[in-house]
């Protein structure tokens, strides 16, 4: 089987989960003999990855350049030039300064890390540069499609997958020019991200897509619910297909020597957005913090709200016990994790949430929102409603206070955690291939 | 000769109420809960299985016996909220054929952790018992069949004559639970060991459709039972009693099979019915047994690891124990009551993780979403029961 595989990033170039989960599909699918063409937008914001290296590869026959990833044996990574970043929203998207789109807006952070280590090929033979700009997300989405149906006119596939709606037009496109069966991967939808407050240009793109899918996976029954409920999808079309974990058997590195401090850490660890809940973590601080005093709050993140939060913070009285550290990767996260006590995920609309499963990973127990698509699977977490800031600062304290919670919650946490496999994603990926090509739904 | 020894467990725990970290006051107990439960307990199980045992009673009179343990916590509970189940037990025991069991009253582990607060509750039982019914138990049976030899020793101290335990294969090896037995290191106390098989065929297995045997026809369990004989004497069926219509729905047809029963195992004089006093009494022992090992009638394993298996059901437990001289010591009526509702084993096995992820019996019986929402809890009134120490 050949897919045309669409997303909006993929390791090394990454800002946060969709990547992850579209690396670990691809890879499963890969294993499983499963050809796949991933053309991926360049010009987002990259972030590099550690332990995933990229090949870069010309075409002999002086065609589009291709670039292959080291352990993926049958990915195949397209570049082509469009400013997709993930997690942008219209009007995030409007402020950053024009004329700095695809070309390479580079971010105080992506300035300390090294670019990524490859000889930069040019993109389908499309010259780069701000003339082709479009001068807006949807220009951009758009353009992205047009590049898209180049890319597969001269390729052949049986399948597209399209991961999310920057890339669901794109989508639309190839499968009418191809005939060829569309299925899309809804990894989040307006709803989660923006409330009820959407952004009716993107539920309009997003409903043409899911409309026009053979095949809906969803990442969890509640982004199944949301796109059946608020999209008008029938269910018998739509598949859950749970994320998973990458467990490639190297022990989390444990060197890393432990922060000495007397002071409980509680950790969040995520985009400061409202899709995440922030406000309703200080707020449980504060609740926390009336009944023990030895605990200190790290929000790990950035995102739009991180100025609104640092200002909460200091009006609610507890500032001086809660640490803002900016987007952290690599090291840097691997040492918040030796340090937390506790990690929180109090997300408002979380459709599957990775984070709490890296945390398990590194034997950290979690307490998440009931209002997320891992606590569909995920059993030995703590769990409660993300509004419900007495019952989350409840949860914080007896972990903080009686150890062999903890215990016990780690040790069953860190079992638990291996059922996640992107194997059994990867076999249940194929399924929806196989019913979509053969026009079943 | 085989002798159907029937027994049921009677018990209802007193359930926490939520309570945070941020409560304070001394309210530990659910009792709008505790009260609705009751009453739907009563209605479904204990009033319409009562009148039939006392229509089999009568109908069958001195062919008909069998035994019911009741706990404290449960008898107080219908006290307050359903006291026509107590009348209902108290007809049964008049009528001379049915027996009640001792055990502890706060149906609680305490064997495990003090002998000291053991021998109190199985005194505050026994006295319970004999003021509520006006008899005194002689036989005793240990908070979910948890025994050992020091159990039996240590009981049959107590003035017992008798003493039960699961009959598991592991346990009993080559032996059959169908003899009585004297435990090592005791004088005269006789061992009851339950027929998990026949037991669980009722308890367990009778609305199973999947199970080839369904539906069990009372016809078919009585010839079951006529094949001990030649093995053995007794036939011992230990199980819940919310077995008739709680465990198993009124419309599987479980009280139709009670109530016909009798008749059959009655049918051609060669089996009859005993309470478990009579049948220690009526039967010699058959050989010593020795088990050193707790255990106990739960889950697969036959262990304690259904109340003592992780990090926080030892934790919760040694914490309640611990604080037991403060407690005697301040001399509070209340506190010390409070204090022994919180030893009642269902908050432990709430806390229970094994098999949680499958989701099964654990979770049936669980009123939390979590074992880690229930430690919580129990830890959280446990603190506020510390502070009233103090205090």
């Amino acid at each position: 089987m050949r897919i045309l595989m669409l997303g909006w990033e993929f390791p090394p170039f990454i800002s946060g989960g969709l990547g992850t989960a579209c690396y670990g599909l691809a890879k499963a699918l890969s294993d499983l003999g499963t050809e796949i063409l991933f053309v991926l937008p360049r010009g987002g914001a990259d972030r590099r990855v550690d332990r995933v290296h990229v090949l870069s590869a010309a075409d002999d026959r002086g065609g589009p350049v291709y670039w292959t990833v080291q352990g993926l044996e049958h990915v195949r990574l397209i570049p082509v030039a469009a400013a997709l970043s993930p997690y942008q929203t219209e009007a995030g998207y409007l402020e950053q300064p024009r004329g700095e789109t695809y070309a390479g807006r580079v971010s105080a952070e992506e300035a300390v890390s090294p670019a990524p280590d490859l000889h930069r090929p040019t993109s389908l033979g499309i010259t780069s540069g701000p003339s082709l700009y479009a001068g807006d997300l949807f220009g951009e989405v758009n353009r992205y499609a047009r590049l898209v149906a180049e890319v597969a006119r001269r390729h052949e596939f049986d399948i597209i997958h399209a991961h999310d709606w920057m890339t669901y037009p794109a989508g639309l496109s190839v499968a009418a020019l191809s005939g060829k069966p569309l299925v899309v991967h809804v990894h989040s939808t307006e709803f989660d991200r923006s409330g009820l407050h959407v952004n009716q240009r993107v539920y309009d793109v997003e409903r043409a897509g899911l409309h026009g899918a053979r095949s809906v996976i969803c990442v969890s029954r509640l982004t199944r619910g949301i796109v059946t409920g608020r999209y008008g999808i029938p269910k018998s079309k739509c598949r859950v297909i749970y994320n998973a974990i990458t467990v490639d058997g190297e022990p989390v590195p444990t060197s890393v020597h432990r922060i000495e401090t007397s002071d409980k850490i509680v950790l969040f660890l995520g985009r400061i957005t409202m899709q995440k809940g922030p406000e309703y973590f200080l707020a449980a601080a504060k609740k926390v913090l009336e009944v023990m005093d030895n605990v200190k709050f790290v929000m790990a993140g950035s995102g739009d709200m991180i100025r609104r939060m640092i200002e909460l913070a200091a009006a609610m009285g507890v500032g001086h016990r809660v640490t803002f550290t900016g987007f952290l990767r690599g090291a840097d996260l691997d040492r918040v994790f030796k340090m937390a006590d506790l990690y929180v995920m109090p997300s408002v609309s979380e459709p599957f949430g990775l984070a709490p499963l890296e945390a398990l990973q590194h034997d950290v127990p979690v307490l998440i929102s009931k209002q997320s698509g891992v606590s569909e699977v995920l059993t030995h977490a703590l769990k409660v409603d993300f509004w419900d800031i007495h019952e989350m600062a409840n949860k914080i304290v007896a972990v903080l206070r009686h150890p062999p919670l903890q215990k016990t919650l780690r040790e069953h946490g860190a079992f638990e955690v291996r059922k996640f496999s992107w194997a059994d994603a990867g076999h249940a990926c194929m399924a929806v291939y196989k019913d979509a090509a053969e026009g079943r739904k | 000769m085989a002798s159907v020894c029937f027994y049921f467990q009677v018990h209802q725990p007193f359930r926490l109420r939520r309570y945070s970290v941020f409560d304070s006051d001394t309210n530990y107990f659910d009792d709008y809960k505790n009260a609705e439960l009751c009453r739907k307990v009563a209605s479904r199980c204990y009033l319409p299985a009562n009148r039939l045992m006392l229509d089999l009673v009568r109908r069958y009179g001195k062919d008909f016996a069998l035994s019911y343990s009741i706990t404290g916590v449960a008898l107080e509970q219908f006290e307050r909220w359903a006291p026509e189940v107590v009348d209902s037990f108290r007809a049964l025991v008049d009528t001379g054929q049915v027996e009640l069991l001792a055990e502890t009253f706060y149906h609680s582990l305490a064997f495990l952790y003090s002998r000291e607060e053991f021998r109190e509750q199985v005194m505050a039982h026994s006295a319970k018992m004999t003021d509520v019914f006006g008899v005194r138990p002689k036989v005793f049976r240990n908070t979910e069949l948890i025994y050992n030899n020091d159990l039996a020793h240590f009981v049959e101290g107590l003035g017992f004559t008798g003493i039960t335990a699961e009959g598991a294969d592991h346990i009993l090896g080559y032996r059959s639970p169908a003899f009585v037995y004297r435990p090592v290191g005791t004088d005269g106390i006789r061992l009851l060991l339950k027929n998990y098989r026949l037991s669980d065929d009722i308890a367990f297995r009778f609305s199973d459709r999947s199970w080839p045997e369904w539906p069990l026809r009372a016809e078919t369990f009585a010839e079951w039972v006529d094949q001990v004989n030649g093995n053995g004497y007794v036939v011992n069926l230990f199980m819940d009693y919310e077995t008739f219509g709680e465990h198993q729905w009124a419309d599987s047809g479980i009280f139709d099979f009670m109530e016909h029963l009798p008749e059959h195992i009655l049918a051609d004089g060669k089996n009859d019915f005993l309470t478990l006093s009579a049948a220690a009494a009526a039967y010699e022992p058959a050989a010593e047994l020795d088990i050193p090992h707790m255990v106990s009638w739960a889950d697969v394993e036959r262990d304690l690891s259904a109340w003592l298996g992780n990090a926080m059901q030892s934790n919760a437990l040694h914490e309640l124990y611990r604080m037991e001289g403060d407690v005697k010591a301040a001399g509070n009526a209340e506190l010390l009551d409070d204090w022994r509702r919180l030893q009642t084993s269902d908050h432990f096995y709430y806390m229970c993780t094994k098999w949680f992820a499958d989701g099964d019996v654990h979770k049936y019986f669980n009123p939390y979403e979590s074992p880690y929402d229930s430690y919580i809890n129990f830890m959280n009134v446990l603190d506020n029961l510390r502070s009233r120490l103090k205090g």
